[in-house]
This record gives C-alpha cells, sequence and structure tokens, in this order.
C-alpha cells in the first residue's frame, strides 16, 4: 500500500446505519459498541452489517478464515482505515458511548486513546528507546527525561522485553528478532497509556515462550485495558479471551462468553470451524 | 574493410551457434548432457567470437602502423620524428589517397600516397584473412568439443564472468586514466607556480605575459576567490533547492493525491531537462536586471551581474535534483511505518517529519549530494549570470566567479599550450575533482553511520 495517495488522511464516506441510534451504551461496563458496521474496499464488500458489544477490561477474541474480515474490523475501531483510500466504512461505532466516526471527532485523540498492534510486527528505525519514547513524545506524557525513562522502562517491562534489552537501548529497533520486534511494539503501543489495546495476531511470529509471556502480558494488562485480538490460534482464544467473536465471509457468525463460543456455540459455521473442519 | 570483417564475424557466430545447438541436440538424443544445447550452442559462436575480436583488435592497429612507416617512409626523419608534422603529413597522404588534395601533390607525396593506397589494401586483406582463418579454427575447435560430458554451461558462464568484469574496468580505468591525464598537468603547472600561492593566493588573474616584453601581466593564481565565488553561488543554489525541492517532494509523495502526482512529478523533471544555456540567459536577461532594480529600489547596490541572480536560478535548475529523487526515496519508505506512527495518535505531519524523513534521511542526503554537485559542475548560468570578475567577496549581490567558469575561459581561444595559464585550467579541474569527491566521501559517511545506527 502506498500512502501518497491520501491527503490529510480523508474520512471515509459514511452512510448513516438504519438503526444509528439504538446503541446500548446503557451497559456501564460495555468498552465498545459496534451497530451496523459494513466496510467496502472499492466495490468489495468486505465486512458486512457486523454488530458486537465489547466489554471492558477483557480480552475479546476475534476469530475466523484467513480474509474473513477480522483485521478489516479491527482496523474500524481506531480509523485506520482512513489511510486506505479506497475504504469506506458504514454503520456506527462507539467508545464509551462516543460515536468514534463523529466529524468532530479528533482521530488523534481516538488513536492516542485506541492503540494497535500490527499483524507484523513494525518498530520504527529508530532505537528501542527512541521507539517506546515516540508516543508518549508526541503527547506530551512525560514533563522531563526522568518521566520519560520511567515511562520507557515499566513500557518494556509490561511487554515482558525489558531483561533482553536493558543494554542496549540505544541500538536500532530493526535489528531486534521478530518475536522481539513484536514485543517492542506492544511496549510501543501501551506506552501512551491507551484505554482500548488492539492487536492483530500478535503472537503470529513468536516461538512458544514468547507467545506464553505475551498471554501473560495479556491477562495482566486485562486489568486496566479492553484488549481486542485477532487470533489464529483456537488454543490461544480459549486461554486468554473471555469473548469470542467468530467471523466468517465478512459476517460476524456468532459472538458471546468465550466459554461457550468453544462448547456449545449455537451456529453450524462456529461448531464446524472450532472442530477444524474447514477454515 | 571492418564491414566485411564484422559481417563474417555476426555469420560465423551464428553459424557457430546453429551447428553447436544442433550438434549438441543429436548428442542429447542418445544420452543425459551435462549442459543445455543451447549452451553448447553458445559456447562454439564463443568460441569464433574471442579469437575473430582479438585479430580485429591488434589487426588493426597493427596494421595502421605497418602502413605509416611505410608510407612514410621516404620522408626525412625531421619530418617523421615530430608528431605534429608527422600527423599533418599523414592527413595529407590521406587526403591524396582520397582525392581530396587541393592543389597538386608534390612526386614525394604522391609516391607516399600511392604506397599508403597500396600497402592499406594489403593490411586490410591481412586482417581479414587471418580473422576468417581464426574464426574457423574456433568454430572447429568448439565443435569438436561438444560432446555428452562437456561442461558447456561452466564455460558459458565463465565468459559472461569475464565480459562483465572487462566492462567494469574499464569503466574504473578510464577513471583513473582521465585523474591521471588531469594529475599530471597538474604538477606541471605546479613547477611553475607555487602550490601554496595556488591554495592560499586572494587573487586570480591568470594573464601572463604572452611576449616577453609585454609589461603589468606577470599572471596570479590564487584561487581563493573561486572558491568563494563557488561556494557563494552553490550555497544560494541549495538554500532554494534544497527546501523547496524537499518540501515538494514530501507533498508529492504524502499529500498529493495520485492524479496530481502524476502529472506534477514529470513537470518537475522536464525542469531538470531545460538546457543550462536557456536557464543562463533567463538569468542574465530577466532576473539580474530585475535584481538590479528592485536592489536599486531598496538602496542596495546590485551588479548587473550578480551571485544571487545566477544562485537563485541554479537553485530553480537543481530543485528536480532534490524533489524527483527525495520523491522516490519517501515512497520507498514502507506504508507499516506510517501506520505504526498513526495508530500512535501521531498527526500525519508529525509522522513524516519524525518516522518517514528518518527512515529515508540516507535517500536525501544522496540527493542533495547529487544537486550540489550539480550546482558545483554548472558553468553556464555562471557564465552568463554571475560574470567572469575574481572577486573575492561573501556578497552575493557582487560579480563572483567559479571554477568552471574559470576553466572554460582559459580553454577557450587560442592558448600557448603550455603557459601557466593553460596548466592552471587543469589544477582548477583537480581541485575541483577532489572538492567533489571530498563532497561524496562526506555524503557516504554520513550515510554509512546512519545506516549503522538505524538499520
Ligand atoms: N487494503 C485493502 N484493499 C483491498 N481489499 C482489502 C484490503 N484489506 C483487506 N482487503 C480485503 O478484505 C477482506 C478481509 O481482509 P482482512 O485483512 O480483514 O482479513 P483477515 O480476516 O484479517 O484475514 P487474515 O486472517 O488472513 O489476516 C479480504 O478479502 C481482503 O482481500
Ligand atoms: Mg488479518
Amino acid at each position: 500500500m502506498n500512502a501518497v495517495a491520501n491527503i490529510e488522511l480523508p474520512q471515509p464516506a459514511r452512510e448513516p446505519a438504519a438503526d444509528a441510534h439504538v446503541t446500548s451504551a446503557t451497559d456501564p461496563h460495555i468498552k465498545v459498541v459496534a451497530r451496523s458496521v459494513n466496510v467496502f474496499y472499492g466495490d468489495k464488500h468486505a465486512l458486512k452489517d457486523v454488530s458486537i458489544d465489547v466489554p471492558e477490561r477483557s480480552v475479546t477474541a476475534f476469530i475466523g478464515p484467513s480474509g474473513c474480515g477480522k483485521s478489516t474490523f479491527l482496523r474500524c475501531i481506531n480509523r485506520m482505515n482512513d489511510t486506505i483510500p479506497i475504504a469506506r466504512v458504514s454503520g456506527r461505532i462507539e467508545i464509551e458511548g462516543q460515536d468514534i466516526y463523529d466529524s468532530s471527532l479528533d482521530v488523534v485523540q481516538l488513536r492516542a486513546r485506541v492503540g494497535m498492534v500490527f499483524q507484523k510486527p513494525n518498530p520504527f528505525p529508530k532505537s528501542v528507546y527512541e521507539n517506546i519514547a515516540y508516543g508518549p513524545r508526541i503527547h506530551g506524557l512525560a514533563r522531563n527525561k526522568g518521566e520519560l525513562d520511567e515511562i520507557v522502562v515499566t513500557s518494556l517491562k509490561r511487554a515482558g522485553l525489558f531483561e533482553e534489552v536493558k543494554d542496549r537501548l540505544g541500538d536500532s529497533g530493526t535489528g531486534l528478532s521478530g518475536g522481539q520486534q513484536q514485543r517492542l511494539c506492544i511496549a510501543r503501543a501501551i506506552a501512551v497509556n491507551p484505554d482500548v489495546i488492539l492487536m492483530d495476531e500478535p503472537c503470529s511470529a513468536l516461538d512458544p515462550i514468547a507467545t506464553a509471556r505475551i498471554e501473560e502480558l495479556m491477562d495482566e494488562l486485562r486489568e486496566n485495558f479492553t484488549m481486542i485480538i485477532v487470533t489464529h490460534s483456537m488454543q490461544q482464544a480459549a486461554r486468554v479471551s473471555q469473548r469470542t467473536a467468530f467471523f466468517h465471509l465478512g459476517v460476524l457468525v456468532e459472538s458471546g462468553p468465550t466459554e461457550k463460543i468453544f462448547t456449545n456455540p449455537d451456529d453450524q459455521r462456529t461448531q464446524d470451524y472450532i472442530t477444524g473442519r474447514f477454515g | 574493410m571492418n564491414l566485411i570483417f564484422l559481417a563474417g564475424l555476426a555469420l560465423l557466430v551464428a553459424v557457430g551457434f546453429l551447428f553447436g545447438r544442433s550438434r549438441a541436440n543429436v548428442a542429447a538424443q542418445s544420452e543425459a548432457m551435462h549442459s543445455r544445447p543451447v549452451y553448447h550452442g553458445a559456447f562454439v559462436a564463443i568460441a569464433v567470437l574471442v579469437p575473430m575480436v582479438l585479430v580485429l583488435a591488434l589487426g588493426v592497429p597493427a596494421g595502421n602502423h605497418i602502413v605509416e612507416t611505410q608510407a612514410l617512409g621516404g620522408f626525412a626523419p625531421s619530418l617523421v620524428d615530430d608528431s605534429l608534422k608527422r600527423s599533418a603529413l599523414l592527413r595529407d597522404i590521406i587526403a591524396v589517397v582520397n582525392g581530396q588534395y587541393s592543389g597538386n601533390p608534390t612526386p614525394a607525396l604522391q609516391r607516399a600516397a600511392d604506397t599508403y593506397a597500396s600497402m592499406r589494401a594489403f593490411a586490410n586483406t591481412l586482417v581479414l584473412g587471418t580473422g576468417l582463418v581464426f574464426g574457423l579454427l574456433g568454430l572447429a575447435y568448439g565443435l569438436r568439443a561438444v560432446s555428452v560430458r562437456f561442461r558447456a554451461r561452466t564455460q558459458v558462464e565463465r565468459f559472461v564472468k569475464v565480459v562483465l568484469a572487462v566492462a567494469a574496468s574499464v569503466a574504473v580505468l578510464t577513471t583513473i586514466g582521465i585523474v591521471f591525464s588531469v594529475l599530471f598537468e597538474t604538477v606541471r603547472f605546479f613547477e611553475r607556480v607555487s602550490p601554496l600561492e595556488f591554495l592560499f593566493g586572494l587573487h586570480w588573474s591568470p594573464q601572463t605575459a604572452i611576449r616577453a616584453d609585454q609589461a603589468g601581466s606577470s599572471g596570479a593564481f590564487g584561487i581563493v576567490p573561486l572558491v568563494t565565488g563557488t561556494l557563494l553561488i552553490t550555497t544560494i543554489a541549495m538554500l532554494i533547492a534544497g527546501p523547496i525541492g524537499l518540501f515538494a517532494a514530501i507533498y508529492l509523495a504524502e499529500y498529493a493525491t495520485p492524479r496530481f502526482r502524476s502529472w506534477a512529478k514529470p513537470i518537475l523533471e522536464i525542469l531538470a531537462g531545460i538546457p543550462t544555456v536557456v536557464l543562463g540567459f533567463f538569468a542574465a536577461l530577466s532576473l539580474a536586471p530585475w535584481l538590479r532594480e528592485s536592489g536599486g529600489i531598496l538602496g542596495l547596490d546590485v551588479a548587473s551581474e550578480s551571485a544571487l541572480a545566477a544562485g537563485v536560478v541554479m537553485g530553480m535548475m537543481v530543485i528536480p535534483f532534490v524533489s524527483s529523487l527525495s520523491d522516490d526515496v519517501i515512497n520507498a519508505v514502507p506504508q507499516s511505518l506510517r501506520d505504526g506512527s498513526y495508530a500512535m495518535g501521531a498527526t500525519k505531519s508529525e509522522t513524516v517529519k519524525k518516522v518517514v524523513l528518518p527512515a529515508a534521511f540516507a535517500g536525501i542526503v544522496s540527493a542533495f549530494m547529487l544537486a550540489i554537485s550539480r550546482a558545483v559542475g554548472e558553468t553556464m548560468i555562471v557564465v552568463m549570470a554571475a560574470g567572469l570578475a575574481a572577486n573575492l567577496t561573501f556578497n552575493p549581490l557582487e560579480a563572483v566567479t567559479t571554477f568552471t567558469v574559470q576553466i572554460k575561459t582559459i580553454l577557450v581561444g587560442d592558448q600557448e599550450f603550455d603557459s601557466a595559464k593553460t596548466l592552471s585550467a587543469f589544477a582548477l579541474g583537480f581541485v575541483l575533482f577532489f572538492f567533489t569527491l571530498t563532497l561524496n566521501v562526506i555524503a557516504l559517511q554520513i550515510v554509512k553511520r546512519y545506516r549503522e545506527q538505524y538499520d
């Protein structure tokens, strides 16, 4: 993808959803509410009428076969689809009752609140320290060098990377191993202290040990943050998430408590997927 | 003659290839071959090509030498040994042979021309014959080599490697050759003028006395005014081209719609294609008078030829070098880095400033270096807009001159070849070369340091 394209992060055209006002922000524990979200890439209808409630301080897992729209939906939640010129989003997404596609909303603030870890690790070509300090600097979270150091160290520790890199904070982030890079990206995302963290297959490049560490981290982060993760590993979804949503061909087939989805799903397609009959 | 030779060469090579291949095809039917038939064909073709090209490359100059010595044999050694007179004689002989000699040739000349013509015909036939014989020998050798086990592919690969290595060495040797010839003349110059005076002298006026009795024109060869002039103009140019080119590149790469970019970029590149003479007279005839007038209004004394006019126009000239290359490197920065930055809540300009530009830094430095080298080496604009006066000044409103302009001025017109004045052009060229080389080395160092840090 080439970013040349867009002037000033164009706002994707949106059409008012039929039931735009039927939001269930009534439950104070619901962090993210999506209603009738549709996404088009040009003519391709990639996400069809997705509605879901994501509770706060919990991990919600998105599962489903490749190409079913998990990443697409994830990108809707922090409006990263804005950077794709051909993407068009309609429907309504609210975070704590605030419509994030409202024209008065500041995308920059939204993204500071809704952090994202990408499917492929993408550390900046800067030092490890600078990678983490990037967000706090932009948002003015540290008043002095001491505070910044503090943020960097805490974030690295929480991402389980500190011990490995504490002697080379000045080395380039791109020089780390793939798994370390992924954890660096996680540390970078939590450094700005977001409310919601979106993780797109954060463990796809990791060995079992690093994966276990990240899963531990998710468990720990869940106490303060709302987490949404995309994963291809059913075991991982079962291990770390409280709720699971199953996507298929752009449709949200079923969502509910993880236990229920994995033991007693309502839909036959979910049943087939979790038992490995397709996907 | 050479045409016949080349035609024969092409024919034999083609024949060699086809025969080699078909022979290998036949052999391949009975047993699995080491190399595919095309490689056998190519090997035979090479076996023909190499000896024939060698014969041509050695035979032609050798033939020329023999023909010339024979033709000049009847003349006095005093004529033949002097290289200037010798080549004049040869020109006359060839003119007579071609029937283009004006006037009646002397008997001696006529005789030489006859010898020349007959020797020439003989040499040509000899080269052609030898070439064909060697080609046929090569053909026979190549065809005999075709066999199931013969490693034609390995041989062909080796040939390819040799050809590439030769090309590389030609490039390198040419550079070395040029450097040395300039260096040689520079040393001769320094036999007349001390290097200290040259490098640190504050006056440049290379008018040496042409006749011994001329007075007051001893010549001064201090290059400091040229250094300051060159630096002044280059600085002005880069002050203009640097920001404008870089900002244009950022706009094109990050903000513009693909449609705007698709026609704006080629237009920018056309700017690079405008002949510098045209830019030069724009500078001299439009910009300089305008600067002079507006300077006059402000109460400034602007010379009619000024460093400012030349620098501004030169800046315009190098904008495309900065912008086009920077645009390319900015575009090469992976989108995932931008996404990472946006996802942290960075704005577009923060992303550009803190992620995209640092990631593209190495490329942008090279773009600037290319632009600076162009500006330093530019002659025409300066000749027309900045003048020839070697003023030692940092005032952009005065006339200055540069290395390139002085080289051009010195070498245009009739010169005694080994006067200090003429030789000084080589010394200037050498300093200029050294200067750009230093620039390049510095740029490489910057890029390398940066890469080590960030890759
Ligand atoms: N930038 C884009 N431009 C065009 N089409 C896209 C783009 N991104 C995704 N799509 C299409 O949208 C559909 C959903 O893609 P998405 O990336 O959301 O799938 P996914 O569920 O994340 O798959 P995976 O598990 O392989 O990552 C796919 O058919 C894909 O081809
Ligand atoms: Mg995906």
